[in-house]
């Protein structure tokens, strides 16, 4: 079972209250988010509306790519601890090389995704911890986005304020682009055959090198993933902010990790949903900031609605786990 | 020769190296100048490191997945906590340690309840409490005046002959849990559950207890850092804690201790720590910026990840 996106499995032996659990459990993602929703509908009906949507989900684009960057390697069982400063460093290139040498700025973008497929390569050879050296990595990119922009300021180049400030009519921007995100990467990693082996690498390596496939280039296309989808968020930020900062993406790491737990990823086992991890991500981006000011909580517990929903969403998890036993 | 030998086969030795070759690089940038005071400064700082490291690395030799990505925010609670009830009075030091170290060892508690409770991998159980921590410290820290006591602030800075007594505390700290850990039955039963959990259990090992026990200690530990460090730099505030992530995890690593868990190295953690302080050093004295301080910090910690690793993934 490592399909499990919303409404994908419609049980094939109803009887079996194992396959109703698994269901309820692959359809937990889209139950979190609409229970949020409701929450703010009830609190706030107005805010259910294009306009309102448009403004609450400002920043859900880059979280659910910096999300989905974080669920490739997930998927191949390392965490990735240097995603936010990452981010921030290619908010950092957008803003300045992108705009004024974009060719400088898109050479520097290609070569940090091929330092991720590097990063990938070096955890397998050595066999590393990919904590340690993600974390490590992190120091690494924002010591570089700090000399790419030592003080905040730069521009987004025009062309990227022109497209996330898109708007289409009847459906805001961020739910057509969480869409389309999430279509993407689940066809690519859900329905073809490559997909199955990158997911493979995760789920049982040992099954996967005996059939003859190299591990070492899953990891290194898992990492590159990741790299690409960093890649994307961080210009998506700035698209947005129109300006970078050297810190602007370091909240994303921990985010983006809750988002993929939050949307059925497990750590082990390659058990991953690109579905679940995009609305993972809504789930995350509406709950911190919307809902909250709608309950008027101070800001102050941002975070910890974070945390909160973290803890509720495993709970319930728990609770559906055992019935699947 | 035959000391010499058996030395090398030390795995901390080479974090000590380390140290020792960046002091070296430093004092001969500066022509033999205040290599002293650099060895006082990098021993009051290693401190901090030394007393979360040595909690990071009695829960990464549990084994795999286990880590304790909770301590900088529990750093920053206890820091404001102790302040708080010190209140900037001398006579309630002690109490305030007290605090500090119940409201770390509560905070490790809860951890490893969530970790039992949810049956989720401690990363997720302890970032999760993080972020709960973190909301908790900026509403509770918000508008105190938090200043040690000058008592405290002058403890926490004092020294004997250039020597930090905060520092002669630690080591003798670090003796006592290297004891625990290679003497004791709890330290033998982490050992154990970090090489083969079933097999530990098999052989009647209180798994579970020993497992609550070292999240417990680890976030007891963070507790007094924080108060340490709010005495140190005299005030606490929310992000006295946040290097001491990565600072945390990587002396546990560069010490010699094995991510795969189920063999943990205490003097190592002191070598690691003072190589990290000392290379800070080295990079100010340099006149870098800080762009390229971090930039640097970050490639040598994989650098040395890089030639020291080789063993199996912490996850």
């Amino acid at each position: 079972m490592t399909a499990i996106a919303p409404g994908t499995t419609p049980s094939s032996s109803p009887r079996s209250s194992a396959a109703r659990a698994r269901l309820l459990r692959s359809l937990l993602p889209a139950l979190s988010l609409a229970l949020v929703l409701l929450a703010i509908a009830w609190l706030n009906p107005r805010a259910i509306s294009y306009f309102g949507f448009s403004l609450m989900l400002n920043l859900a684009i880059p979280i659910a790519l910096a999300t989905i960057a974080q669920m490739f390697v997930i998927a191949g069982n390392e965490l990735d601890l240097s995603i936010g400063t990452f981010v921030g460093f290619v908010g950092c290139v957008t803003a300045t090389w992108l705009k004024d040498a974009p060719l400088l700025g898109v050479v520097v973008l290609l070569g940090s995704i091929g330092v991720y497929a590097l990063l990938g390569a070096l955890i397998h050879l050595r066999n590393l911890p990919s904590i340690v050296v993600t974390l490590g990595m992190s120091f690494v990119w924002q010591g570089l986005a700090i000399l790419v922009l030592p003080k905040p300021g730069g521009k987004a180049p025009d062309w990227l304020l022109g497209l996330m400030a898109f708007k289409p009519p009847f459906i805001p921007f961020p739910i057509i682009a969480a869409l389309v995100i999430a279509a993407v990467v689940h066809f690519g990693l859900m329905r073809t055959s490559y997909g199955v082996i990158l997911r493979g690498s995760g789920g049982n390596p040992a099954a996967l090198r005996r059939a003859g496939w190299s591990l070492l280039r899953t990891k290194i296309v898992l990492f590159a993933l990741t790299g690409l989808f960093g890649v994307l968020s961080g210009m998506a930020l700035i698209g947005i902010t129109t300006s970078a900062d050297a810190n602007i993406g370091n909240g994303y790491t921990l985010l983006a990790i809750a988002g993929v737990i939050l949307g059925g990823g497990e750590f082990v086992g390659g058990r991953v949903s690109p579905i679940g991890a995009v609305l993972g991500a809504l789930t995350l981006a509406l709950a911190a900031s919307p809902l909250l000011t709608f309950m008027h909580i101070p800001p102050d517990w941002q975070v910890a609605a974070n945390g909160a929903i973290l803890i509720i969403v495993l709970a319930a998890r728990v609770l559906i786990s055992r019935r699947e036993r | 020769m035959a000391l010499l030998r058996t030395l090398v086969a030390k795995p901390w030795i080479w974090s000590f190296l380390g140290a020792l070759l960046v002091w070296l690089a430093t004092i001969s940038f500066t022509g033999g100048y205040g290599g002293g005071g650099m060895v006082t400064a990098a021993l009051s700082l290693a401190v901090f490191t030394v007393i979360v490291g040595v909690g990071q690395m009695f829960v990464i030799t549990l084994g795999p997945g286990n880590v304790d990505l909770s301590l900088p925010a529990n750093i920053g609670l206890a820091s404001a906590v102790a302040m708080k009830v010190m209140g900037g009075s001398d006579s309630m030091i002690v109490v305030g340690l007290l605090a500090a170290l119940a409201c770390g060892a509560a905070i490790g508690a809860v951890n490893y309840l969530l970790i039992w409770a949810l049956r989720i991998p401690p990363i997720i159980a302890t970032l999760s409490a993080s972020f709960i921590i973190q909301s908790i410290d900026i509403s509770y820290g918000r508008g105190l005046q938090i200043k040690p006591p000058p008592g405290f602030a002058d403890f926490a800075n004092w020294q004997i002959l250039g020597i930090p007594v905060l520092a002669i505390l630690t080591v003798l700290f670090t003796i006592a849990a290297a004891i625990a850990l290679q003497r004791m039955i709890y330290g033998r039963s982490v050992l154990a559950i970090g090489q083969n959990i079933r097999a530990a259990w098999l052989a009647g090992v209180n798994v579970g207890r020993t497992r609550f026990l070292t999240y417990t200690l680890s976030g007891a530990l963070g507790g007094i850092d924080g108060a340490l460090l709010a005495g140190y730099f005299r005030g606490a505030n929310v992000d006295i804690g946040n290097e001491y992530l990565l600072a945390s995890i990587a002396v546990v690593v560069i010490g010699g201790t094995s991510v795969a868990g189920g063999k943990a190295n205490v003097p190592g953690v002191w070598g690691a720590a003072l190589f990290l302080v000392l290379l800070l050093t080295m990079l100010n004295t340099f006149g870098v910026s800080a762009g390229v301080r971090l930039l640097l910090t970050g490639l040598i910690i994989v650098g040395v990840i890089t030639v020291a690793g080789g063993e199996k993934a912490l996850r």
